[in-house]
Formats: structure tokens, sequence, C-alpha cells
């Protein structure tokens, strides 16, 4: 207590609270520095570094975007996607009035209903790459993590299973593709697909080049239980289902996060080779169709997918992180 | 006498190793009664904890074998429960819920919800730790985390309990009240405790027997002590109590006389964990 009135008096004779709360907001400054500031000077510097390159590098679609340029581009890629929406909204309502009308004339007639015809836009193939790199890991995910809790159950198995694993792990998306391309048209042959091929070939590509990490991750995580856990799961006679969910599975949690994360950038990157090569809807396609376009705006706006590439990588890693602070027990 | 109620015997234990089989037990035979306390003690590495594990069923003998209640073990369940030498929570759960699963496992059928959940806090409240039903493992200290898993492995109601050096890596008074605790809680369920230990005041105070091991390899049972001081026991009374203090210079003198570790003895005077009952214990040994 009286420890307690001494250093309140002496603050209070050094000035008391002001000096208290000017130290506080330095920690503050210092803080905020390092978390936003610092990267905020990182960027300007590339973007300057950027500006002032660019024009020296000249290709035969004239010099290298700068940042400037590129943000144009950027501007009227959205306007573009916005322009295409107006007129697909009214090409719909067109067809429908046309429709009512064929229909009031002859109510048996047979109407076509056509979806509109126009050309993805940056927008829609930004869409359409999220999904195809979500299926992919997804279906990764579905198969990794019960083979790896499986493998990493029982070592024979895995003395098995693991030159195989060694040996796919580190095969090329683009090495795969061509077979995945071939399978999935001679056995998906439906009237009515579901998917359109190119959607499954993607995906399927995605998931095979993906699946390691979290498969490997999964195993090593499974394999390594504290010895003790097991030992206690065993005095409680736990069923081997109820084992692996109360103890197996949470205990790998950390490892087999840390897999998944992996996992979904390997994922991110081979989609959009993937798309490139086998021209198959997505934002690969865009910069592939961009660069055989060859036109004065090309490099610009293949430079505007590759930024976007890039931030879309790194928001899905946020959203595995936070999603991992939220179900991983250590974080 | 009656059948005994657990009974070890003939029991040897090998273990395949890189050189070839390692012979750790050699003949261990032991009759124990219902309710008895009974404490192991030996020099580390005698092999206490691969007795300890062959009556839980977590390992098999290589010959010879163990018979609770006129059956023979030869697998782990939850009437041995064991309370490991750290703690072995879930990391993962909360105090509650490690108790939780032990519970669940065990009285699934037996008991309500409601029944189960007071059940739950009775065990919590038996070692002091019901405040801290919500923390984590991480979140609270060793000596906190060995109640709980005291309490998880109490609450399994077992027949036999099983301790590996339960207290020994907790200081001098958190393990005094836990020695208190223990004693009151066996008294009540009666149940039969074995508890290995490296501490003879511990040894002396807790038990009604102790089983003194040789030296390993093929260790076997040296001497089988039954300490006869009456219950409940006080600490402080029991200090200068002459027969107290006969059975702990017996322990003692087969420790550091007959069962002399010369090796051993020197690096434990260094190692603070669990040399400082061995510091305390060898000036008293050296003046008998
Ligand atoms: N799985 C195993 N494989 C090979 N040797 C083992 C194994 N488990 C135990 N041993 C050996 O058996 C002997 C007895 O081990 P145990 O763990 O039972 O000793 P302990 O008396 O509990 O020792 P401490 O007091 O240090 O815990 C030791 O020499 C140990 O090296
Ligand atoms: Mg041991």
């Amino acid at each position: 207590m009286s420890t307690l009135m001494n250093t309140s008096s002496r603050i209070r004779r050094f000035g008391g609270l002001k000096a208290l709360t000017d130290r506080f907001t330095g920690m503050e400054l210092a803080r905020t520095s390092k978390e936003l500031v610092l990267p905020m000077v990182g960027i300007l510097v590339f973007l300057g570094f950027w500006h002032l390159a660019a024009p020296q590098v000249n290709t035969s679609l004239g010099s290298f975007p700068g940042p400037v340029q590129v943000w144009e581009q950027s501007g009227q890629l959205w306007q573009e996607h916005i322009n295409q929406r107006e007129r697909a909204d009214k090409f719909v309502i067109m067809q429908e009035d046309r429709n009512a009308r064929i229909l009031a004339k002859n109510p048996d007639a047979e109407v076509k209903i056509r979806s509109y015809p126009g050309a993805p836009t940056f927008v829609d193939q930004i869409v359409t790459s999220l999904i195809t790199v979500m299926a992919g890991f997804l279906l990764a995910t579905a198969i990794a993590v019960p083979l790896g809790i499986v493998l990493g159950l029982n070592r024979h198995l895995q003395a098995a299973i693991n030159p195989l694993i060694q040996i796919f792990k580190p095969v090329s998306p683009l090495a795969w593709l061509p077979l995945v391309t071939m399978v999935v048209s001679a056995t998906y042959v439906s009237e009515d697909p579901m998917f359109e091929k190119s959607f499954l070939t993607s995906m399927i590509t995605v998931t095979l080049c993906s699946l390691w990490p979290t498969l490997i991750n999964t195993g090593v995580g499974v394999a390594a239980v504290n010895p003790d856990l097991l030992n206690v799961s065993r005095v409680l006679r736990l069923s081997f289902w109820t084992h692996v969910m109360k103890v197996v599975l949470p205990s790998s949690i950390p490892i087999i996060f840390t897999g998944l994360r992996v996992s979904l950038g390997i994922a991110w990157m081979v989609l959009i080779a993937a798309e490139m090569l086998a021209q198959s809807p997505g934002l690969g396609k865009f910069v592939w169709d961009e660069f055989q376009n060859g036109s004065s705006q090309s490099l610009s706006r293949i430079m505007a997918a590759v930024l976007a590439i890039g931030f879309i990588g790194f928001v899905l890693d946020r959203i595995m992180l936070t999603l991992q602070k939220k179900i991983a027990w250590n974080e | 006498m009656s059948k005994p109620h657990l009974e070890l015997t003939g029991v040897e234990m090998s273990f395949d190793t890189p050189k070839g089989s390692f012979i750790a037990l050699d003949n261990i035979n032991l009759k124990i009664k219902k309710g008895e306390f009974v404490s192991l003690i030996g020099h580390s590495g005698c092999g206490k904890s691969t007795v300890l594990n062959i009556v839980a069923g977590l390992l098999q003998a290589t010959k010879g074998g163990c018979i609770l209640d006129g059956h023979e073990i030869n697998s782990p369940g939850p009437e041995r429960a064991v309370v490991f030498q750290n703690h072995a929570l879930m990391p993962w759960l909360t105090v509650y819920e490690n108790v939780e699963l032990a519970v669940q496992q065990v009285f699934r059928k037996s008991m309500t919800k409601q029944e189960r959940q007071s059940w739950i806090h009775h065990n919590l409240e038996l070692v002091n730790m019901a405040h801290a039903a919500t923390k984590r493992p991480g979140e609270i200290s060793g000596g906190m985390a060995q109640r709980v898993g005291i309490a998880r492995a109490l609450a399994m109601k077992p027949s036999v309990l099983l301790m590996d050096e339960p207290f020994g890596a907790l200081d001098a008074l958190t393990r005094a009240h836990l020695q208190d605790s223990l004693m009151e809680i066996q008294q009540e369920l009666n149940n039969t405790v074995i508890m290995i230990t490296h501490d003879v005041d511990e040894a002396v105070l807790l038990s009604d027997r102790i089983i003194m091991m040789t030296n390993g390899p093929a260790a076997a049972v040296g001497e089988d002590l039954y300490i006869d001081l009456e219950r409940p026991r006080n600490r402080v009374t029991l200090a200068d109590d002459p027969t107290y203090v006969h059975y702990r210079q017996e322990v003692l003198k087969f420790l550091y006389e007959k069962q002399r570790k010369l090796e051993s003895i020197t690096p434990r005077r260094n190692n603070q964990t669990t040399g400082t009952n061995m510091q305390k214990d060898t000036a008293p040994a050296a003046k008998a």
C-alpha cells in the first residue's frame, strides 16, 4: 500500500499522468509504425522503382507498363465488366419480351432460352478461378486428411505408401494436365453434364498437385501424438472412432493446418498455370488471351492480372491463418 | 486369507533393443489386498514404471502374469486408472472437459447428464481445482495440472489407482497438501493404490506397505516393508515418532547401503528436480 502511494506521488512530481500517457503513445507509435508505416514505405519504394524502371524496358508491344498505366487499365477492366453486365441484363429482358410475345401468339410454341453469349470479363474470370481453386482444394483436403490419418496410424501402410508420395509430390501440374484432360474427356460423358469438362480438368489438376503437403503433414502429426495421451486413450478404452476424433485429430490439428496453408498456396499457383495451358476459363486464360491478343494495352492488362493473382493468393492465405487461429488450440 | 485382490506371479519383462533383448524385470511376485496403499521405491531405471504399466495393462509381461479379482489383465481399462508422471492432459481440452472425457466414457450408460456434471465438479473440488474448470492445461501450473490428472483418475471410480511419481514435479508445499488430500480420499473411497515414488518420507507417510526394488537390470522385489502406523496420519506429529523414524531408516538403508548405486548418487546431487529429496535423505542415513 505504502509503495503504491509512493509511486503515485512520484508520478505527480514528475508531471504525473501526462508523462505516463506520453510514454504510452510513444509505444503505440512504435507499434503502428511497425505494422503499418513500414509496409507502406516498402510498397511506395517498390512503386517508385517500378515507375522509373518500366519505361527502360522495351518490348515489341511498346515499353513495359508502369504503375500508372496498370492502374488505368484496372479501371478499364472494371468498366468493361460493368458494361458487359448491363448488356447481359438487356439481353435477358429482350429475350423474355420476345418469348412472351411468341407465347401470346401461340401458347404451344417452343421458346428458346439462351444465356448471354458475350465473352467473360476479367471479374468473371476471377470468380471462375476462385470457385475452381476452392473446389480443387476442398477435394484435396477431403482426400488428404483421412488418408493422412490412416497412414499416420498404421506404420506398415505408411512404409508401403511413402515412396509413392515422394515420387508424385514433385510432379509439375503441366505434366498431369494432358493426362487429366484425356481421362476426363473419356470418362465424364453425360447428356446433361453438371460441370464443364474444363472445370473438372482444372479442378482435378489442382487437387493432384496440392494434396501432398496436407497428406504428409497429417501423417506426421498423427504419428507424433504424445504417447502419454495415447496411453490415456487406451486406459479409457476409447473406441477407434472416438480415439481418432477426440485424441488423434485434435492433437494434430496445428500441423495439419500448416499443411493446409501450403496446399492452398500451391493450389492457387497450379490453377493459374493449368488454366493457361488448358485454355479453361479463369484468370490463367485471361492472361493467355491477352498475350495472344498483343495489343498495346495487353501488357498493362496482364500486369493487372498478375497483381490480382498475387493479392488473391495473399488474401486466401490470410483467411486460412484466421481459420487456423480460430480452430487450432495452440494459437 | 482369501484370494488376493491383485496378484503378480513370476512377472518377467524383457525389451527388444538394438543390442539384443534387455531383461528389465525378473520374477516379480506380489500379492496386494483390497484397499491397500502400496508404494514402489527404487533407484532410477530399476523398472518401477514397467511394473506399473504391466498392472495397467499398457505393457504385456513376457513371462508370468497379473490377476485382478480373478481375471487376468491383458489390456488397459478404466478400472485401473493411471495418474501419469507428467499429467497427460489433453492440451486442447479445458480442465472440465479433460475430466469429462473420462467420465463420459466410463459412466455413459450408468449416469444421467446431470449426474455426470455434478460428478465431474465433485472430483474437481476434491483436488481443489473447481475454480479453474474452464482453463486449458497450458494456462495452469504444473501442480494444478497434476491435480486435474488425479481428479480424472479418481473420477473413473477405479478399483485400483496407479500413480507414477504423481508428486515428483511439485514444490514441497503443494506436494504436502496433495499428499494429505490423497490420504483423505483414499481412506474415504478405500481404493487400492500403487504409487511410485522417489521420496522416502512420502512413501512412509502414505503407505501401508513399501515395496523396495533391487537395481536393474533384472530387477526384483528386494524388501517388502509393512508400515504399521495409525491412520489418519499427521506429518508433523509423526516427524519424531520413533516407529516412523525407524521405518524411514529401513528404507534409506535399503536404498543407500544395500542397493547403493555409486554412479547415480553423485550426479543426482546436482539434479535439482528429483535430487532435493535424496539430498535431504542422505544426511540422516549417514548418521544412522
Ligand atoms: N520400451 C523400452 N525399450 C527398451 N528398454 C526399456 C523400455 N522401457 C523401459 N526400458 C528399460 O527398462 C528399465 C526400467 O525402466 P523404467 O522406466 O521402468 O524405470 P523406472 O524405475 O521407472 O525409472 P525412473 O525412476 O527413472 O522413472 C530401464 O533400464 C529402461 O531403460
Ligand atoms: Mg519411471
